[in-house]
């Protein structure tokens, strides 16, 4: 079992959701978080001083699935969250020891 | 057809009675023909005013709300109570004393002597004395509840409370009585010299505005305000659509503020409402395009604080000038209040909402201006006296509101501890949280120190805690 991890642009969430709808991805957790890679921020003003926002607001979505899912998961997310700027965020994989729905006590792929 | 006749001959027969009841009433005199429109004229004086009290009562909202969006949510809860005991102290101390400091009779012209704990009211006399004094407290309030603005965010709670009786049983009634204790039982050795301020740009506004800066000069700025390299960290507020609603409340209220100042339903009211509408939207306006020359973009912030500066400039003219007077005297309003805004910060008071700028500042250029644009005609005796008024004002206040806070610091002390600030007022003053179903973060807080913002090792703002940014200053 692999976790996919993506941090995303904000507006691009529904487009990754349905991407991975499509795929046949029943389940999917986001938070909303601050970020910045090689994008860095803008500046701001206010009220005559200006001050540089670093930390850009993101979307990190994460979807645990089945090993062999991991590359389809991937390029679905690509495709549906690239804009082409700079900014546009990273994937990352992670592997998953175990996994246990909690209604039915179900482990492993069962859980997924 | 007996029916109807049953039915109708009771009727007809209580008509007629009525009728001769009626005719034995004492026929109309001119005497009590102009003692009847004497009333009318009196009841809606009466209710004139207390309709105006009412508008300049519901200013206290506006400042709450324009206090609140200024500044950061971990201490929303603090302006909220400081803006409610203001009021509720304020005028508790005004009934007890300040209304009769005030307007009590005054045979040197300095200060009141009568009147205290209302006592001119009884029972079967003149109710007026309650209508004016409603409308009296709430200006009280308003000067009182400036201050609260500029000393936001840093100040211990029981130190305000102090200052809310200090303001309106003593600073604001003693200089008010100067200028305005003629209106009631009183008469000021400054309106005796022909002082105009209709409304009170310097008897409210200013007196405010200059407590607000001793205020703000007794406390120091907050933490990570100025950094030690000279450069202005801004404190973003949390709630721009709470200032702004704020601003249009103040600006709604101020219909009460001025037109209401003549006291009397008259056709006054008309051009100084005209006045004040036309002098906040320029003051907006001017602002706004200062703003944007100055910084690139037109500023929400300091386009709202235009509109308070030209309101508060219009305040003391409203009642002696011409509309087009007023046009100009919002756009010198709007302007002023921006370049004051930025001298402040750069002298290193921290203001949070610009309190001394807009009621200061723009009180005293609204004073100045009563005088230069006087419908009457302006002269050099005219402008003196405004003048007079403007520096009195700012010795009277000035001195004894640092005098108050300076004790009130070494006594109940005036700041809280930078702890205190760091965490937020609303959990350690008052045990609360404003938006309990929120992360109440803050990555603009309190400055890091070197490190700065942005670089590749920067201790993200969000890593620490629940509450805000706890970087050290």
């Amino acid at each position: 079992m692999k976790k996919i991890e993506a941090v995303i642009k904000p507006f691009k969430l529904d487009e990754v959701k349905d991407a991975l709808n499509k795929l046949g991805i029943k389940g999917m957790m986001i938070s909303e978080i601050k970020g910045f890679g090689r994008q860095r921020g803008h500046k701001e003003i206010y009220r005559g001083a200006e001050y540089q926002v670093d930390f850009v607001p993101k979307i990190k979505i994460g979807v645990v699935a089945d090993d062999d899912m991991t590359d389809r998961i991937i390029t679905g997310i690509k495709d549906a969250a690239f804009t082409g700027k700079i900014g546009d965020g990273k994937i990352f994989v992670y592997s998953v020891e175990q996994a246990i729905r909690i209604r039915t006590g179900e482990s492993g792929n069962e859980a997924l | 057809m007996k029916k109807r006749l049953i039915v109708l001959i009771p009727i007809l027969l209580t008509v007629l009675s009525a009728a001769v009841l009626w005719a034995a009433d004492e026929p109309p005199t001119p005497e009590s023909n102009r003692n009847a429109i004497d009333l009318v004229q009196s009841h809606a004086d009466y209710v004139w005013t207390l309709v105006a009290a009412a508008l300049v009562f519901f200013m206290q909202a506006g400042f709450a709300m324009v206090e609140v969006g200024f500044t950061r949510a971990k201490n929303a809860i603090n302006i909220l109570m400081k803006n409610l005991m203001d009021f509720s102290i304020g005028s508790l101390a005004f009934w007890a004393v300040g209304f009769g400091l005030m307007f009590g009779v005054s045979k040197s012209g300095w200060l009141g002597t009568s009147g205290f704990f209302l006592s001119d009211f009884t029972p079967e006399g003149d109710p007026w004395v309650l209508a004016f004094w409603m409308f009296q407290v709430v200006f009280a309030a308003t000067a009182a509840t400036i201050v609260s603005g500029a000393m936001a965010e840093r100040t211990k709670f029981t130190g305000y409370l102090c200052y809310s009786v200090v303001v309106c049983g003593l600073i604001y009634p003693i200089f008010g009585g100067w200028a305005w204790g003629g209106l009631f039982n009183g008469g000021g050795w400054l309106e005796g010299l022909g002082f105009i301020d209709f409304a009170g740009s310097t008897v409210v506004h200013s007196v405010g505005g200059w407590a607000a800066l001793a205020g703000a000069i007794v406390l120091g700025p907050r933490l990570g305000k100025y950094a030690k390299d000279g450069s202005i960290r801004p404190i973003p507020g949390h709630n721009m659509p709470l200032a702004a609603l704020g601003v249009f409340i103040l600006w709604l209220g101020w219909f009460g503020f001025n037109p209401g100042s003549t006291t009397a339903a008259s056709k006054d009211i008309a051009m100084i409402f005209v006045n004040t509408n036309l002098a906040a939207a320029t003051g907006a306006v001017c602002a706004m395009v200062i703003s944007w020359l100055k910084f690139g973009k037109p500023e929400v912030s300091m386009s709202l604080n235009g509109a308070l500066a030209g309101l508060v400039a219009i305040t003391a003219p409203c009642a002696n000038v011409s509309p087009t007077s007023s046009v100009v005297i919002g756009a010198v309003a709007g302007v002023l209040v921006v370049f004051s805004v930025l001298f402040f910060d750069r002298i290193k008071i921290d203001d949070p909402v610009g309190a001394v700028s807009v009621h200061g500042v723009n009180g005293a250029w609204g004073t100045l201006a009563a005088g230069l644009f006087n419908t009457g005609g302006t002269s050099a005796a005219i402008i003196g006296v405004q003048l007079l008024g403007i520096v009195a004002c700012f010795v009277w206040t000035f001195a004894t509101a640092f005098t108050m806070f300076k004790l009130i610091d070494k006594t109940v002390g005036l700041r809280v501890s930078p702890e205190e600030e760091l965490e937020g007022l609303d959990y350690t003053e008052h045990g609360g949280n404003a938006y309990p179903d929120f992360e109440v973060l803050s990555p603009h807080g309190a400055g890091v120190a070197g490190g700065g913002f942005g670089g590749p090792g920067a201790v993200p703002a969000m890593s620490r805690g629940m509450r805000h940014s706890t970087e050290n200053a």
